[in-house]
């Protein structure tokens, strides 16, 4: 069922569009009977996890499947031109001059082995027939347009030799030189920093401004569809479940799935003091083994006899559908799918006397030396060095949750690898329970040992796969607690237990089990001896949304009952926020600030801080920031600015003493907050008071 | 990328000192005294005593190692033990037969090579793919002694049976032999080297342009609108066969000196067949020379294909 | 994250016994036409290397002056040589003389190269440069050259035959195996592993090894074939190996001056050394799908 909306052309028209993959002499349906349809100037998102289809949508639209796959049933109109029915030719002249595409990952979609400046002009004069000089000065000009310093540059170098945000630039570039009817955004900013993600954003948003391309944003991330859509379309598990101008679908979702999504995702100010995060039961299925009914049924909290037939798109109002069964009730609030919020158990309170702080890092550098070039060594200038950490230093108390937050390149990887041992510091020291922590993991005694452990970014490494669950957490057991294996064998089956997943797990082997399982398995391991400190390395950076909610109260939840101190290290201020008593900020090896998640929203802000907050996406299309930009990439560790090291990226840059003297740690009287700046607390309070982060609209 | 070649070049000369010791040490353990050899066995103990001191073989090893050396940089190799002749010209002579070979074997597996390669990388799984795979598999390590004397029985006595112009069965071609003249007899051991590269290359290649293929930067490329055969040659193909040249360059230093065996079956005068003449007879200093040059052509090979595959890839030239 | 579904049948539910992996090992390398081939040619080759002096007619040296120069018939399969020998028993009695010698060699060279390789890939630094480069000097002359050198110094016997093969072969397995346990070294499972306290012997064995396994049966199979042909082109040059050893390179050396009065005696064991080397390459590639 189709959706009409304006007079305004129709750019893309899809028609109940089935597409499946073969495997294994099978062919399992990716997308199953969606239809969606973009107009002219219209930005249309399609959010959805892994498994949901969008990437398969996108690329059906374009026609780009593969020998796998194959669209089973449906149409794919472009304007008047219908899509499945051009040969390759055909679809030769189409791609480049109607349709583009903007990837996820720009390095590997550049070739390695051409200049940048020759790929646009590749697409130049193939699509616009120009000549080899006309082609080179129309390049120019692109690269000018998506605001590369020094373009004449840039243009000469490979791709290797840009950074991300730049390779990025140069993608859009191609995409829309050629002038496109429709642009598909295939997860455009999902591996840069969110930084440079907000640059991205806006810079396509002023590209496009006034044409009558018509958009389709493919994407994950819920919040940056709400600043950039005007649609949304929702797909979960090969199927389309509720789409709705962007304004009513975060104002009232109409659909289970999507009140998850949601709801699951920890915003700007939530504290896990205030409120317990909402995570979606279960896992996403596998492609082609979706539950018969409604697809969401075995996840649904509200799920009743008659979802077990599939629903049909209802129309939910104007301009909307919705695949539930229930909607009409979710819509008069008569049935909320959202979980009731349960309190936080009371704080602790901390026993009288002195107790040792759990970890104290004093003032540690990490720096590595680069092997010197022979220019360098015919110069005899001394090797580069790279200076990931320097001179950091923060303590975490007993049974409290550090958090560290930063973005790529700030040391923060660097700093949890010199806790656990695996890399070496080049000054300072570490002491653990008031005890100096030997560098080397091989000084290390096993008690030690027990006392520190760590879980890291990609559960998919974490284990090994030759090994059973149950050989893979006997292991600390036995090791470290000392454990018999009988003994070790029951309490695998409690630890199992204690991150939710089935006893009979235990003789699984990681290539079972989802991301989510395997990072609870990481999870559960890490906690198995009672270590004092647990070290989280972005533990849910790379699973879904609707799992997130879940790991994340799972640790909260550990942590509670063990009472062992985290030190929570991720590029997500808004997940830090949530779990962390403290919070550091990060960049470039140095910290910038130090303070209190319920502080944190309120100035005075260091000036990356509230670039930082600036940034993140709210997922309230009523509240479209301004978000402040951050000018040039961040600076690599071996070119370390003087003084401040964020002064040449600071847009309240104070003047030379910025770029001359290192800036003493201030101390806000209010809040306590500390903050690594030259500029007084008082002026920016002053220039910050009248900025508020993280207010949502709507209730929750 | 200046680093990156010095280090090899560094590594060149390490490999060739170290070999050259190996040679060394290795040809002093040679059973049988070279002296009683070249005087005979009647020889008397005055003789033979006269003759270590004129080869110089009753001084201390380091310092024979050294004197040795010093010769070899110098284009002094010394004369043969067995045949009484200078080194020198013998090697290059048969250096020159080596180099005329391989260059012939060259000329006639690289194209080939390469071009099934391609097609097979192209075509995965289809009928061409499959019989050009297992064709090059079944190919690949047969003996040359077997490959050498198919190709004779086929090409030479199959055809001379016949009544056709056949070609020669035997190439052992007299010294200062030109290569226009040598070249109806380069043929079939050329022929026989080139099997075995041919196979190699084409598995190579193979791989190397079923990797590219899958690579993101050919969906960008196609969605360019570019035709298909751009998008392979220009973008695939300049990825895909970087590898494919450097083991080229490396072939190169193998068809120098590893043809012993098809040497041996045509009665070809190369280096190979040298060095197994210098083995035969004790021959310490000829099997010295001949080892010498190998290791140098086989290494000059491998940097040749080092800096070859430095200039051609961008990651290297210019560093991250 | 995948869209693929993982298997949900039982077959690698539990982590398998070693009998169960050979047997569907085999499964696996019977299910596709052409590395079955290549199986069976391997696995027959065997039989007649292990089975030979049962199942040969005739001595590998029996001499019979009288039935010289026949062709192939009921009495000799392969018909006699040039000097009255039974081609068909020299041939499977050469099957033992090469296939074991191959054999055993190759076996040493990947207990001993993978040792190196651990070593190498897993210390780094000063142990890892130490022997890759002593072993890259090694690599500097081509096998055959190696070997023809190696001979003419240790003495032209079976052994120095086998130390041969062995030396050769050495750096090119721990070069293999080097290179997967640098891939596997920084990865998750291992450093939780060192965080735990595991010796670092354990690691290597426990963590790392499952990794090494695949493509070390690949390369062995490699190796093997490459053996072989070594062996075989020694044969022919007549170094390492003498008259009257029923090698099938020297056979078909010895047979050459005769090729036109007694084809048959130079045609089998070339095609036999022929068949065996493409079977087991058939086999190899085989494994190698079924490890990737």
């Amino acid at each position: 069922m189709t959706l009409t909306r304006s007079e305004k052309r129709t750019i893309l028209e899809i028609n109940e569009l089935t597409v499946a993959y073969q495997h294994a002499g099978e062919w399992l349906e990716a997308v199953r009977d969606v239809s969606l349809c973009i107009h002219g100037g219209e930005t249309y998102g399609l959010v959805g996890e892994s498994g949901s289809g969008k990437t398969t949508l996108a690329l059906a639209v374009l026609r780009y499947l593969g020998k796998q796959g194959s669209i089973r049933n449906g149409e794919i109109h472009l304007g008047d031109l219908d899509l499945l029915a051009l040969d390759d030719g055909e679809l030769r002249q189409v791609w480049g001059s109607s349709i583009s595409l903007v990837p996820q990952n720009p390095q590997s979609s550049l070739n390695p082995s051409l200049r940048v400046g020759d790929q646009l002009v590749e697409t130049l004069r193939h699509q616009r027939s120009l000549s080899q000089q006309d082609a080179q000065t129309q390049a120019l000009k692109w690269l000018e347009k998506v605001r590369l310093p020094d373009p004449g540059l840039v243009a000469e170098r490979y791709p290797h030799q840009i950074s991300g945000g730049m390779q990025q630039r140069v993608m859009i570039a191609m995409a829309l030189c050629t002038e496109p009817k429709l642009l598909i955004l295939d997860e455009p900013t999902t591996n840069l920093d969110v930084t440079t993600q907000v640059v991205i954003l806006d810079l396509i948003g002023e590209l496009i401004q006034g044409q009558e391309t018509g958009v389709l944003y493919v994407t994950h991330n819920l919040a940056v569809v709400t600043q950039v859509c005007d649609r949304v379309a929702v797909l979960y598990a090969s199927e389309l479940v509720e789409d709705a101008s962007t304004q009513d679908l975060f104002s009232k979702p109409l659909h289970p799935y999507t009140q998850g999504l949601i709801e699951s995702i920890p915003r700007l100010g939530d504290t896990k003091g205030s409120i317990q995060l909402r995570a979606i039961a279960g896992q996403i299925p596998p492609i082609g083994d979706v539950p018969s009914g409604c697809v969401f049924r075995t996840r649904c909290p509200i799920a009743i006899d008659v979802c077990e037939t599939r629903p049909p798109l209802y129309p939910a109002g104007d301009s909307r559908i919705s695949r539930c069964h229930r909607w009409h009730e979710i819509d008069q609030m008569e049935v909320s799918a959202r979980q009731p919020t349960r309190s936080r158990i009371a704080e602790h309170i901390s026993p009288n006397g002195e107790q040792p702080q759990t970890l104290k890092v004093n003032d540690i550098s990490v720096h590595f030396p680069l092997q010197r070039s022979l220019s360098d060594l015919v110069r005899r200038q001394p090797a580069k060095v790279v200076r990931a950490v320097n001179e950091v230093n923060f303590n975490v108390k007993p049974g409290k949750t550090l958090g560290l937050v930063g973005e790529s390149g700030s040391g923060k990887t660097t700093i949890a690898r010199t806790i656990m041992g695996l890399e070496s510091k080049t000054s300072g020291s570490i002491e653990l329970l008031d005890l100096p922590l030997p560098d080397k993991l091989s000084n290390r005694d096993l008690d030690t040992l027990r006392l520190l452990q760590m879980v890291s970014q990609n559960p998919e490494e974490a284990l090994n796969p030759y090994l059973t669950i149950g050989d893979s957490l006997r292991r600390p057991l036995m090791r470290l607690s000392g454990l018999s294996k009988t003994q070790a064998d029951s309490r695998v089956v409690e630890l199992l237990q204690t991150v939710l997943l089935p006893p009979t797990y235990a003789d699984r082997l990681p290539g079972q089990l989802s991301g989510g399982e395997l990072q609870r398995v990481a999870i559960a391991r890490a906690f198995a001896a009672n270590p004092e400190l647990l070290v989280l390395d972005e533990p849910v950076s790379s699973l879904d949304v609707s799992v997130q909610a879940s790991i994340l109260n799972l640790v909260n939840e550990l942590q509670y009952e063990h009472e062992n101190s985290l030190l929570f290290i991720s590029h997500d201020l808004a997940i830090v926020a949530y779990l962390a008593d403290l919070i550091a900020v990060i960049y470039l090896g140095s910290l910038m600030e130090i303070s209190a998640p319920g502080d944190l929203l309120q100035p005075p802000h260091h000036p990356y801080t509230e670039a930082l907050l600036s940034s993140i996406p709210l997922a309230d299309p009523s509240r479209r920031g301004t978000p402040i930009h951050l000018e040039g990439d961040i600076p690599h560790p071996v070119d370390l600015p003087s003084g401040c090291p964020f002064h040449s990226r600071c847009p309240r840059l104070l003047g030379e003493i910025c770029t001359t003297q290192i800036p003493p740690w201030q101390i806000d009287a209010e809040s306590g907050k500390q903050i690594f700046c030259h500029i007084p607390l008082q002026e920016l309070s002053t220039f910050q008071e009248h900025i508020v982060f993280g207010e949502t609209s709507y209730p929750r | 990328m200046s680093r990156y070649l010095l280090r090899r070049f560094g590594f060149l000369i390490i490999t060739v000192l170290l070999t050259s010791l190996l040679v060394f040490l290795v040809t002093q353990w040679l059973p049988g005294d070279v002296c009683r050899i070249i005087l005979g066995r009647e020889a008397g103990q005055g003789a033979i005593e006269t003759c270590h001191q004129e080869l110089g073989l009753n001084q201390s090893l380091p310092v024979q190692y050294f004197t040795w050396l010093g010769n070899f940089l110098s284009g002094d190799w010394g004369v043969s033990f067995s045949t009484n002749l200078p080194i020198y010209p013998v090697v290059m002579d048969r250096l020159q037969n080596s180099l005329m070979l391989a260059i012939v074997a060259l000329v006639i597996s690289v194209p080939l090579a390469v071009t099934l390669g391609v097609v097979a990388g192209l075509n995965e799984n289809k009928p061409v793919d499959g019989t050009i795979s297992v064709g090059s598999l079944a190919v690949v390590g047969l003996p040359e002694f077997v490959t050498g004397l198919v190709l004779i029985q086929i090409f030479s006595f199959g055809l001379r049976d016949r009544g056709l112009p056949y070609l020669p069965a035997n190439s052992s071609i007299p010294p200062g032999t030109s290569f226009l003249e040598a070249l109806p007899m380069l043929i079939l051991p050329a022929m026989t080297a080139s099997l075995v590269l041919l196979a190699y290359i084409a598995r190579l290649t193979r791989t190397g342009v079923l990797e590219e293929l899958k690579q993101p930067y050919v969906r960008t490329a196609d969605l360019k609108g570019l035709p298909r055969r751009t998008v392979i040659v220009k973008h695939v193909l300049r990825n895909a066969l970087l590898p494919t040249i450097t083991v080229i360059a490396i072939s190169i230093g193998w068809l120098l000196s590893g043809l012993v065996v098809i040497e041996n079956v045509f009665n070809y005068p190369g280096l190979g067949r040298l060095m197994i003449f210098a083995i035969d007879r004790r021959d310490l200093p000829l099997l010295q020379a001949v080892t010498m040059v190998t290791v140098l052509g086989f290494a000059l090979a491998n940097l040749g294909a080092d800096l070859l595959y430095a200039v051609l890839n961008p990651r290297i030239r210019l560093g991250e | 994250m995948t869209t693929v579904p993982k298997t949900t049948n039982n077959a690698r539910g539990v982590a398998p016994s070693l009998w169960r992996r050979l047997s569907l090992l085999l499964r696996k390398l019977y299910a596709r036409p052409i590395s079955a081939i290549g199986t069976t040619i391997t696995l027959l080759f065997i039989l007649a290397a292990i089975l030979g002096p049962l199942i040969a007619p005739y001595g590998e040296n029996e001499i019979i002056a009288s039935e010289a120069r026949q062709p192939p018939s009921p009495v000799h399969w392969f018909g006699t040589d040039n000097l009255g020998r039974d081609v068909f028993s020299r041939v499977i009695l050469g099957a033992r003389e090469i296939l074991v010698l191959a054999g055993v060699g190759t076996l040493l060279a990947v207990v001993f190269g993978t040792i190196f390789g651990l070593l190498a890939g897993y210390s780094g630094g000063w142990l890892d440069e130490g022997i890759m480069r002593t072993f890259d000097s090694l690599l500097a002359l081509p096998a055959l050259l190696l070997a023809l050198l190696l001979l003419g110094t240790v003495g032209q016997s079976q052994y120095s035959v086998l130390i041969v093969i062995v030396i050769v072969y050495i750096p090119i397995v721990a070069r293999v195996v080097r290179s997967v346990v640098l891939a596997v070294k920084p990865q998750g499972f291992v450093e939780a592993a060192r965080l735990t306290g595991e010796s670092q012997p354990r690691i290597l064995f426990r963590e790392i090894m499952p990794f090494v396994y695949p493509t070390l049966s690949v390369e062995s199979a490699v190796r093997f074939s490459y053996a072989i042909f070594l062996i075989g082109s020694l044969g022919f040059l007549r170094v390492g190996v003498q008259p009257p050893s029923p090698n099938w390179g020297l056979m078909v050396k010895e047979a050459r001056p005769f090729a036109s009065l007694v084809p048959w005696a130079l045609f089998f064991p070339a095609a036999a050394i022929s068949l065996v080397v493409i079977g087991v390459n058939l086999m190899a590639d085989g494994l190698k799908r079924i490890m990737s």
